[in-house]
């Protein structure tokens, strides 16, 4: 070996000639090769491939879509149905988008309350956490600005709407609101800073996700019980085992995107889109995409335009100190009675805040949409900081292979010497 | 709990789905649209071209008079089964604004099958102008425009009445039990039977009219929804197979290490 170069042990001898010099090779090898996963994952753990899988198909319909959209308030809309008419697949391309935006939040949102059952944003994977809910926040902006792009009425008055509620903001607000739209009312200079910003924002996306992951192979990864591997019979290489895991996953989420774009492409949609952008008439609901709802009704429970602002930013604030409201050691709710109940039913207000998303901000459904806010924050801010002092936890088991094998793992014959790494 | 969790969080966001967007699209319009048998429902539905073309004659015939469908060319119609010389014909048969020339004049020259659809009004205004202050809306995506899509079309195109006891109209309105707030400014556009006549000698009373016109606009917005089924159709397949597969590997890959951890 030449001096300076890398330390290669792939064989074939054009790539380990490109390794010496740039060991992509073996780095591949190293964090998707033989990476060492915890033995234990269940299908949840699918859900950051599908995600990143989604933002590539994401990225890639939305190259083909850029190709053919016009970006001027007077085209924008025709020129999508040109897309959908006479662009050859255009309509898969486009329906791939469209859907493909909601099958990422579905499969993101699955993600971040893998992450709440089994604790994965406790010590040590904190700034993976937060990089998780910098990804969620870049979506949310990135998938607002380009629903904006096919300039429908839903487009337009949804647009007004939300960059409206930045006036909000005390002094700079108005100021603020003027520079999104690049004038005195949403128009063709929003349309086009929306594009353009719909064109970047994946991109940081994806930079976002690569220190994600590279986060990730740092700690390794949580898993079901939410002991970290105490030797290698805790573990199992990523390849084969978890590329095969992971392939059945993939499958089955092909299989609902091709239900969704092939059989009812609109069903997520709102009609009111397929009708040219209207400054002059108002549709009679202004609903956000189904994935906007619960934060809808969190800015809608609040009487005082601010307050809602503030609190429906708050809802993912909270997320970013996560880790430090929920000070109790043991990590998955497998070992909590009340704090995995308790998280139950924040899922299940979080449907209900959709729900009162979509329903008219009137009577009774105020009412409910403010007491499922005030649960939504009370499990982050009171519940849990409470159960770390109140709770009694099982008792965890000794490892993983002790745990999920059969005879304990004494087949790898290690456990009994392996020395735990862990506090919890 | 194990296994739990997961079919609960699948179910969960399946039911959201469900519960969000039905409530999201709550009807505005006041009399229930009453559903109607269509030969392109359910999923693997497909157009009737007899249909298509008796729906596109009346369009041409009563409606296009005052709506524009103009994301269609001439050429889509081969689509519903007309042939290249009938639809060179029909093409021709319009006068289509062209030009500047030459000498920088603007002229018109027969349609050819390569144009738009020939809109009815130079401009929206002009369309206000004829027709009493209303803007008639683009018909080429209103299926998809129109909660209750299909149904609603047919329903408010047969839905005219006398307006009830006590409900006074405005000037130039009509009333339609479909329409959002009842008082619509189009006038009934079917008015009895005969009002086209059909090559293929259907009777064409309003009902078929109705139910023709729907069908042909329910293609006009969703050309591509046959090959999008049938390929669909062939894509899950394909997964479903593809899935089996993979799942039998997986299982054979742990097979390996002992005692697959039931998670
Ligand atoms: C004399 C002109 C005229 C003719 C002919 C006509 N329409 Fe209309 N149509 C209008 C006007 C004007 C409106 C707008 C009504 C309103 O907004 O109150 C309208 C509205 C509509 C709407 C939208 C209703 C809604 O839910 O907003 C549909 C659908 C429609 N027409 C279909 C047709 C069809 C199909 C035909 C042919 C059978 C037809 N129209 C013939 C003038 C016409
Ligand atoms: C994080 C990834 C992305 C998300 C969540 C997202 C989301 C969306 C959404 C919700 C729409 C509106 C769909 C509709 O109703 O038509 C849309 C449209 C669009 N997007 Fe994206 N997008 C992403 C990435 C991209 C990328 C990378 C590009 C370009 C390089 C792009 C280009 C477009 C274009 C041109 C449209 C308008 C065409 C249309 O409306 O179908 N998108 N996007």
């Amino acid at each position: 070996m030449a001096s300076g170069l890398h330390d290669s042990t792939i064989q074939n001898p054009v790539i380990r000639w490109i390794d010496q010099r740039l060991p992509v090779f073996t780095m591949m090898q190293k964090e998707y090769g033989s990476f060492p996963t915890p033995r234990n994952f269940n299908y949840l753990w699918n859900f950051g491939a599908l995600a990143l899988i989604n933002l590539v198909i994401m990225i890639v319909t939305g190259i083909f879509l850029a190709m053919n959209y016009t970006a001027h308030t007077s085209m924008a809309f025709d020129s999508v149905e040109r897309i959908m008419r006479d662009v050859n697949y255009g309509w898969l391309i486009r329906y791939v988008h469209m859907n493909g935006a909601s099958m990422f939040f579905i499969v993101v949102m699955v993600h971040i309350w893998r992450n709440l059952y089994y604790g994965s944003y406790k010590a040590p994977r904190e700034l993976l956490w937060i990089f998780g809910v910098v990804i969620f926040l870049l979506m949310m902006a990135t998938a607002f600005m380009g629903y904006v792009l096919p300039w429908g009425q839903m487009s337009f008055w949804g647009a007004t709407v939300i960059t409206n509620l930045f006036s909000a903001i005390p002094l700079v607000g108005d100021s603020i609101v003027t520079l999104l739209w690049g004038g005195f009312s949403v128009d063709n200079p929003t349309l086009n800073r929306f594009f353009s910003l719909h064109y970047l924002l994946p991109f940081v996306i994806a930079g976002v996700v690569f220190l994600h992951v590279a986060t990730l192979h740092i700690t390794g990864s949580n898993n079901p019980l939410g002991i970290e591997p105490k030797g290698p019979q805790d573990t199992l290489p990523f390849h084969p085992y978890y590329t095969a895991k992971d392939s059945v996953g993939i499958i089955a989420y092909f299989i609902v995107f091709a239900v969704l774009v092939f059989f009812t492409p609109n069903y997520l949609g709102h009609t009111d889109n397929y009708i040219p952008a209207n400054p002059l008439v108002t549709p009679a609901h202004i609903v956000p995409e189904w994935y906007f709802l619960p934060f809808y009704a969190i800015l809608r429970a609040v009487p005082d335009k601010l307050g809602g602002v503030l609190l429906m930013f708050g809802a993912i604030a909270v997320l970013f100190v996560l880790p430090w409201l929920d000070r109790s050691p043991v990590r998955s709710m497998r070992f909590r009675p009340i704090a995995k109940w308790a998280l139950m039913l924040w899922g299940i207000n979080f449907f209900v805040l959709m729900w009162a998303g979509a329903m008219p901000a009137e009577g009774i459904y105020v009412t409910i949409a403010r007491l499922s806010t005030a649960y939504y924050f009370a499990y982050f801010l009171v519940i849990l900081p409470l159960l770390a002092k109140i709770e009694r936890p099982l008792p965890l088991p000794e490892s993983i292979s002790h745990a999920v094998l059969r005879g304990g793992g004494r087949l790898h014959g290690a456990a009994a010497t392996a020395k735990p790494m862990e506090k919890a | 709990m194990r296994v739990t969790t997961l079919k609960a969080a699948i179910l969960a966001a399946a039911l959201s789905l469900g519960l969000a967007s039905p409530a999201a699209r709550a009807a505005e319009s006041g009399a229930e649209i009453p559903n109607t048998k269509f030969s392109f429902d359910g999923p693997f539905g497909t157009f009737d071209r007899g249909e298509l073309q008796r729906g596109f004659q009346v369009y041409k015939e009563v409606c296009a008079a005052c709506h524009s469908m103009h994301l269609l060319s001439y050429r889509n119609l081969r689509d519903i089964g007309l042939s290249e010389a009938e639809v060179t014909a029909i093409a021709a048969s319009y006068q289509i604004p062209d030009g500047p020339n030459d000498n920088g004049e603007m002229f018109e020259r027969p349609g050819r099958p390569s144009d738009r659809f020939r809109r009815p009004f130079a401009n929206d205004a002009a369309a206000r102008a004829a027709n009493n202050g209303a803007l008639p809306p683009d018909l080429s995506v209103i299926v998809k425009a129109r909660q209750g899509g299909a149904d609603y079309i047919k329903a408010l195109l047969t839905g005219y009445e006398d307006p009830p006891e006590g409900v006074t109209l405005m000037e130039g309105m009509y009333y339609n039990k479909y329409f959002a707030g009842h008082q619509i400014a189009m006038a009934p556009p079917l008015t009895g039977d005969g009002q086209v006549q059909w090559g293929d000698g259907t009777a064409a009373t309003v009902d078929r009219m109705a139910h023709d016109l729907t069908a042909f606009l329910a293609w006009a917005s969703e050309p591509e929804s046959e090959t999008r089924r049938a390929m669909g159709v062939r894509i899950i397949l394909f997964l479903v197979v593809l899935g089996g597969l993979t799942y039998a590997v997986k299982r054979k890959i742990w097979a390996r290490v002992h005692g697959d951890p039931i998670t």
